[in-house]
């Protein structure tokens, strides 16, 4: 009797903690992370509704309340939430069934798996030793996310082949092509954090930020592109082209019903937050409280713990926020505008500006600029001033996006309209001679 | 692009993407914090109805609660879609009524003309429109039921005062 004792022993502060603490607190983290997240995700579909009806001068959702209690349309969720689960499901005749049933799950999951790893307050020096604020500490954090959030097209594009209607194949298809493009884009966009950071950890990538400026402020371009392809990989408006509603009815969940569009619906939720909470640990400081280091040293409390938690939540909700917000200002890209910013303005951005702070950062370790010195950071923002001016104003002329004719330099217009000329002129001359 | 489409120099201003991205932004943060709504949140609020709406039909009745109606026949014979049934009938005192006054609302075009014509000021329009019936029967409106209606009545369109001031 006495080991089992012995293993729930208060430990040194900062030390590990013993198997069974550590189980039980993973376990309690665990359970409370996906309870607040699937009831986040579920409020988020209300809030959703709500931005959008404030927006457009509606109203929105006002009537479900809980027991008759709280504002108006707060029960709204659950209402919806009850409907799916009663709801007829359908099967269409000619679909593939394993794969049908299978793509809402696989479309559900990487989403909920990428939020594991990302540290979501400080870490809390409890008796039994440091509990770490993140499901699972990884080592390579930052891989594993861009590992998992690729598979997250599996299900999209499944359900589009496995529905075997034609909508849902090209949305499908679409999502395919969209989220295969902005991920190269997205995975670049990232490489100047981690070269700042030093490590994939993101954690570590968290400290990095706390002790020295966030990254949106060094590496504000790479921000843009990793916002900008984080909408696409979600397929939220403006990059809504596999569920485009007035081309594809509703693309690959057009067959769907019940509670397996509900799933795909979560999914897409459940990635946005993912995303959101991303950026915020990627650009913006993770947990990190601004202009202040009490949250990041010792000791870890557990009021520092809630105080960040905070501070993250409140992060995650405003890029949620940003993602509604542009949803219901944007117009649908084309889709050849969609695939022209990927691959010939994001890109090649990226790749462009992991080459200029790749630079930067040797030179300024050359100059004998310690790491996370206020004249190390001083030259990346500088720097970061300068990208900023060049990418908004001095190319910003019509070519970022751009209808399809601007493409074209007016000299070879000109030159396609003198060879067009002459086939005009005959084309339309009466017949003469008879 | 397609040779021979005409292509309009526009200004920066007009094409660039984030500007434009920008303003539009702030437009919709604009409404969502100061939204116009005009909804009328409807079972619980209701929009005012002009004094003369013409709805469905209320019979008035006099003090000691018989209808007004005396099964004159005018309304019947003006009606032009034909939808009152009228059959009169006479007491023992020499007062007429109406045996039957049925009026068939899915027929009625609401012109008002059964209200202008009555002499007796009995049949009448309503301003009323909440009036839905679970069957096609439920809108043959009887005597009864055009009694019991409480609804207020349409005013009719006044020649010497036309704005009904």
């Amino acid at each position: 009797m006495t080991m089992p004792i012995a293993l729930f022993q208060a430990a040194a502060p900062g030390s590990q903690p013993h198997v069974i603490p550590w189980l039980i607190f993973t376990l309690v983290k665990l359970i409370a992370v996906f309870t607040v997240y699937m009831v986040g995700v579920a409020l988020l579909t209300l809030a959703e509704r709500k931005i959008s009806a404030w927006i457009q001068d509606r109203h929105g959702p006002n009537r479900v309340k809980i027991f008759g209690l709280g504002p108006g349309g707060l029960g709204q969720p659950f209402a919806d939430g009850v409907k799916n689960f009663v709801k007829e499901e359908t099967y269409p005749a000619a679909a593939n069934l394993p794969l049908f049933v299978l793509a809402p799950a696989l479309a559900f999951i990487p989403a909920l798996v990428t939020w594991a790893v990302i540290p979501f307050a400080a870490p809390w020096d409890s008796p039994w030793g440091r509990i770490e604020m993140v499901l699972a500490p990884l080592p390579v954090g930052f891989l594993f996310i861009l590992a998992i959030s690729s598979l997250g097209v599996y299900g999209i594009v499944l359900a589009g082949w496995s529905s075997n209607n034609k909508y849902a194949l090209l949305g499908g298809l679409r999502s395919s092509a969209q989220m295969i493009s902005y991920e190269i884009a997205m995975g670049m966009s990232t490489i100047p954090v981690l070269l700042l950071a030093g490590n994939v950890t993101l954690s570590k990538i968290v400290d990095q930020q706390a002790f020295g400026t966030w990254n949106v402020l060094n590496l504000t371009v790479a921000f843009f592109i990793f916002m900008v392809a984080a909408f696409a990989e979600t397929n939220r408006l403006p990059f809504d082209l596999p569920e485009a509603e007035s081309e594809l009815i509703a693309g690959y969940h057009s067959e769907y019903s019940a509670m397996k569009f509900s799933l795909f619906f979560i999914a897409e939720y459940a990635n946005m937050v993912t995303a959101s909470a991303l950026m915020a640990t990627l650009f913006f400081g993770g947990w990190d409280i601004p202009f202040w280091l009490w949250d990041n040293v010792a000791p870890h409390t557990g009021l520092k713990t809630l105080a960040t938690l905070a501070f993250f939540a409140a992060k995650v909700l405003f890029f949620v926020f940003v993602y509604m917000w542009i949803r219901w200002t944007l117009p649908r890209f084309r889709y050849d505008q969609l695939m022209s910013l990927g691959w010939k303005f994001l890109l090649p951005l990226a790749l462009g500006y992991i080459v200029a702070i790749a630079t930067t950062i040797v030179t300024l370790d050359a100059l004998g600029f310690a790491r996370g010195s206020v004249p190390f950071h001083l030259g990346l923002i500088l720097l970061n001033v300068a990208a900023v001016v060049i990418l908004f104003v001095l190319l910003d002329r019509g070519r970022v996006i751009s209808p399809a004719y601007s493409r074209l330099d007016a000299r070879e217009v000109e030159k396609l309209r003198e060879m067009s000329t002459p086939r005009r002129a005959t084309a339309f001359l009466p017949e003469s001679g008879d | 692009m397609s040779i021979g489409v005409k292509v309009v120099e526009r200004p920066i201003e007009q094409t660039s993407y984030v500007r434009a991205t920008l303003t539009g932004m702030a437009h919709t943060l604009k409404h969502l914090f100061t939204p116009e709504q005009v909804t009328t949140q409807y079972p619980e609020q209701k929009e005012s109805i002009s004094k003369r709406w013409r709805g469905t039909h209320r019979m008035l009745t006099t003090e000691d609660g018989k209808a007004k109606c005396v099964g004159c026949g005018l309304c019947p014979t003006v009606c032009p879609a034909n939808c009152i049934k009228l059959v009169p009938g006479e007491d023992e005192k020499g007062n007429r009524y109406p045996l039957v006054f049925e009026i068939d609302e899915f027929r009625c075009i609401f012109c008002g003309y059964c209200q202008e014509v009555c002499p007796e000021e009995a049949i009448h329009v309503g301003r009323h429109y909440e009036n839905s019936e679970y069957s096609r029967e439920g809108f043959v409106y009887d005597l009864e039921r055009l009694m019991a209606q409480t609804h207020p009545v349409c005013e009719m369109w006044d020649p010497a005062d036309p704005k009904g001031e």
